[in-house]
């Protein structure tokens, strides 16, 4: 069992603001947390759901994720909603004891908040009353166990903690397969009979597919006039279009989609269950692995969250290289994402080929300055890990001037007016921004679909707010939007780039002493940055020790998905390579 | 030419080496075959996680696979020569990595490729990691990194040409009689079951649950 959490502190005295409205509103049922946030009954969470969504204003629910309190015997999901407008979060939470763990789902309110609850069932065990198709997300059906439970133990469990005291005993390494009691990473319940094992997870997952269903009541319903079948199609998990080992479970209607259910979890690489073992920093090379073309833009936003509960801040120079990195992570995915939107057309791998040279450019620039081409591991907490040389701020200059704008303007010619790419992406895969905003969606998505939000104008944050760029934004919200506002974000990118390289002063790149193992004070603190893929958080507990006692993800990628269902009804198959490119996803990300 | 002497037959005398060669049909047909199909090696587009970012890097133009003659990547395992395992094996994964191999038409060849591949890395610990894919299927070449730079990964291939070079064609398994094996494709169950351990889970599971039923306090493995 682990030692008693200290994450707990006196709740606040007094709420203010938005939380005093709403505390008025709902009188009893709504409670200050501890840290931040207020705590709502689980009999009025709906309607105070609502109430914030409709009359306060807050209509985009960012984060959705829960928290065990082993000692104290309860769950505790946590919500974060934002103002479009821009401005921090409204932190509510609900709290449900651990041998009831059931909440109100979200989902009648918040559709984005569909994946994000299963995902919660999948790994913590809370069921969600009401909510569609409660069923695993990231691991199968039939899995035993709720994993980022804190009283369940992973096979190759040894210690609560890293460092661990087991790994180097008298100088000899023991491999986790020796000591674990199957020799492999695995577990078998007791009562769990060896002569049953028949697959049944693609069964489960199959049923309620493939039959006529009313729109409105979704009962099935028997064809009056011609008789036509339904087809159930698997695309993936090995397939040269998904983007990885991402798997789609396509209802046609001859080759018209009626229904796409996204399957997923086969990188699913057990992030949160191995950051809440780690230490804070140790965590910070795994962020890399999250999303792996952008690893600067991920260590940035762990660095912000962990840096939130510290309390400190980078020196001048350290922000200024941060923002330099991030940049250039930009512009390195929203190529790669445009080079393999082209791949999903048809077009095969020669656009591709343009958009990683310049991508290798950028990526010696990133080796040069942290050692790794792409699991740069670059930030800090209070700083960056190595300065650069006036030869790089040099060479980096000459590709933000000359190179990188030329091969931009390159890419727009060739493609923006292209025949064949309008008539492939125009008018395919719409989503509305009513309906992007309810998903939850972030990062080109959202803005191509009309809804100028950027987490670096919204919340700004590190000294986004210096810089002059616009929020590129289109209001069609269809494939060729979605492409046509990585073009401009590129540019904007490039302004950005401009003014960063010129004002970059000297000094020092990290805050106090470089430290390995750090302290952080009790606290709890949501970090979030604007990857190129969309809004990136970590939502991090504290209680004091070396590790985090919870530290969750709030996936961009992930959470797009929510979306992709809408977008791809009625359209063909060929469509849905088109529309899944143009979200860009990244398996690692939307697996964790 | 000199590797296809067989000097264990007949010697040949020295003034005669330029224009006598003697060597066996095994080694002379070794030769061609393998000169042939070693620079061919199809890889199947196939790619799991980070390292197959680098993978593709190394078919792009700065490293630029097409020298080694493995450009062609072939999405069906059917065409393909060489599986490239590209990153964290999971165990939802497996099952679908084993179907594939088990497609893949003889002579095959695996590159572990990173870490993960090879023994889990970085997510080792992880609950829904496999450790390493040579539990399941064999694996000619490993690749160290993590990521490995598309260089390593053109590093792994040119083992892989060696390998086959030293291969002939009385022993490889695919001139043998009967048919190969097929891999058993591993199980979802609670856990990921590997149908080949089955008897030793069922021996071992017996075990416990004796061992539960003397003291009721202890909880499962």
């Amino acid at each position: 069992m682990s030692a008693p959490t200290k994450a707990k502190a006196a709740p606040l005295a007094e709420l203010k603001g938005d939380l005093a409205i709403l505390k008025e509103r709902f009188g009893e049922a709504v409670q200050p947390a501890e840290y931040e946030g207020v705590v709502i009954a689980n009999e009025v969470l709906v309607e105070a759901a609502r109430f914030i969504r409709d009359e306060l204003g807050y209509r985009y629910l960012s984060s959705l994720t829960a928290v065990d309190y082993l000692q104290e015997g309860y769950f505790e999901v946590v919500y974060h909603a934002y103002r479009l407008e821009g401005g921090g979060p409204l932190v509510f939470k609900a709290r449900t004891p651990r041998d009831v763990a059931t909440i109100p789902s979200m989902v009648s309110v918040w559709p984005g908040a569909d994946f994000q609850e299963r995902e919660a069932w999948d790994l913590m065990g809370i069921r969600f009353a009401g909510h569609p198709n409660l069923k695993r997300i990231l691991l199968w059906e039939g899995f035993h166990g709720h994993p980022l439970r804190k009283d369940w133990r992973e096979p190759y469990f040894e210690e609560e903690h890293k460092p661990f005291s087991s790994r180097w005993p008298s100088g000899h390494h023991i491999r986790a397969e020796d000591r674990a009691f199957w020799h492999d990473n695995v577990q078998y319940p007791l009562d769990w009979d060896p002569d049953q094992v028949e697959d049944t997870a693609d069964e489960l997952l199959y049923i309620g597919m493939g039959q006529f269903a009313r729109a409105d009541t979704g009962e099935p319903v028997e064809p009056k006039s011609l008789r036509t079948e339904r087809l159930v199609v698997n695309m993936g998990p090995q397939h040269p279009s998904t983007h990885g080992v991402f798997r789609m479970v396509i209802t046609l209607d001859g080759e018209t989609i009626v229904r796409l259910e996204p399957v997923m979890g086969y990188l699913h690489r057990n992030h949160e269950k191995i950051g809440e073992r780690n230490m804070y920093l140790q965590n910070m090379p795994y962020t890399d692995r999250l999303d792996y073309i952008c690893s600067m833009s991920n260590n940035l936003g762990y660095a912000l969250a962990v840096e939130k509960l510290l309390g400190i801040r980078p020196p001048e120079r350290a922000e200024y290289l941060r923002v330099i990195m991030a940049e250039f992570t930009r512009i390195v995915n929203h190529l790669w994402a445009i080079g393999f939107l082209l791949n999903d057309l048809g077009a095969f791998f020669t656009p591709a080929l343009y958009a990683i040279e310049e991508r290798e450019l950028i990526l010696d620039l990133f080796e040069e300055a942290s050692g790794s081409r792409m699991m740069c591991n670059y930030m800090r907490f209070g700083g960056v890990a190595h300065d650069v040389s006036d030869d790089w701020i040099a060479r980096a200059k000459e590709l933000v001037y000359n190179r990188l704008p030329r091969a931009i303007e390159e890419l727009d010619r060739y493609l923006t007016h292209n025949e064949l790419i309008k008539a492939r992406c125009q008018g395919v895969g719409v989503l509305p921004p009513d309906l992007a905003v309810a998903y939850s969606t972030a990062g080109p998505v959202l803005r191509a679909s009309g809804i100028p939000y950027d987490v670096r104008r919204a919340e700004p944050y590190s000294i986004y707010d210096r810089f002059d760029f616009d929020v590129a934004v289109r209001y069609n919200g269809d494939v060729y939007d979605r492409y046509l506002i990585r073009i401009d974000e590129m540019w904007q990118s490039l302004r950005i780039l401009r003014q960063a390289l010129d004002q970059i002063p000297k000094g020092e790149i990290q805050a106090g002493k470089k430290q390995y193992m750090i302290r952080v004070p009790p606290g709890q603190a949501y970090g979030r940055v604007e990857n190129p893929k969309g809004e990136l958080g970590f939502y991090v507990v504290s209680d004091g020790s070396p590790n985090p006692y919870r530290y969750h993800i709030r996936a961009p990628s992930f959470i797009n998905l929510t979306a992709l269902n809408e977008m791809c009804k009625g359209h063909k198959v060929a469509d849905v390579v088109v529309i899944l490119g143009s979200i860009d996803i990244v398996l690692g990300e939307v697996d964790r | 030419m000199d590797e296809l002497r067989d000097l264990n037959t007949m010697p040949v005398p020295l003034e005669l080496r330029d224009n006598v060669l003697v060597t066996t049909i095994d080694r002379f047909v070794s030769y061609i075959y393998n000169w042939g199909r070693k620079r061919s090696v199809w890889p199947m587009m196939f790619g799991l996680a980070c390292c197959a970012i680098e993978m593709i890097c190394a078919a792009a133009s700065r490293f630029d696979i097409a020298r080694f003659g493995s450009e062609l990547m072939r999405p069906s395992p059917r065409q393909a020569d060489l599986m490239i395992v590209s990153g964290t094996v999971t165990k939802k994964m497996v099952p679908q990595i084993v179907r594939l191999y088990n497609q893949m038409p003889e002579p095959k060849y695996v590159i572990s490729m990173g870490a993960c591949a090879t023994g889990g890395g970085p997510f080792k610990e992880g609950y829904n990691v496999v450790s390493g894919i040579d539990k399941f299927i064999p694996v000619d070449v490993y690749v160290p990194g993590c990521p490995p730079r598309p260089e390593a990964l053109l590093h792994g291939l040119l083992k892989l040409y060696e390998k086959i070079e030293r291969q002939s064609v009385r022993t490889v398994p695919w001139y043998q009689r009967g048919e190969s094996e097929a891999v058993p494709v591993p199980i979802l169950g609670p856990d990921l079951i590997d149908p080949r351990r089955l008897p030793e889970i069922r021996a071992r599971l017996a075990a416990l649950r004796a061992k539960a039923a003397e003291a009721p306090s202890e909880g499962a493995s």
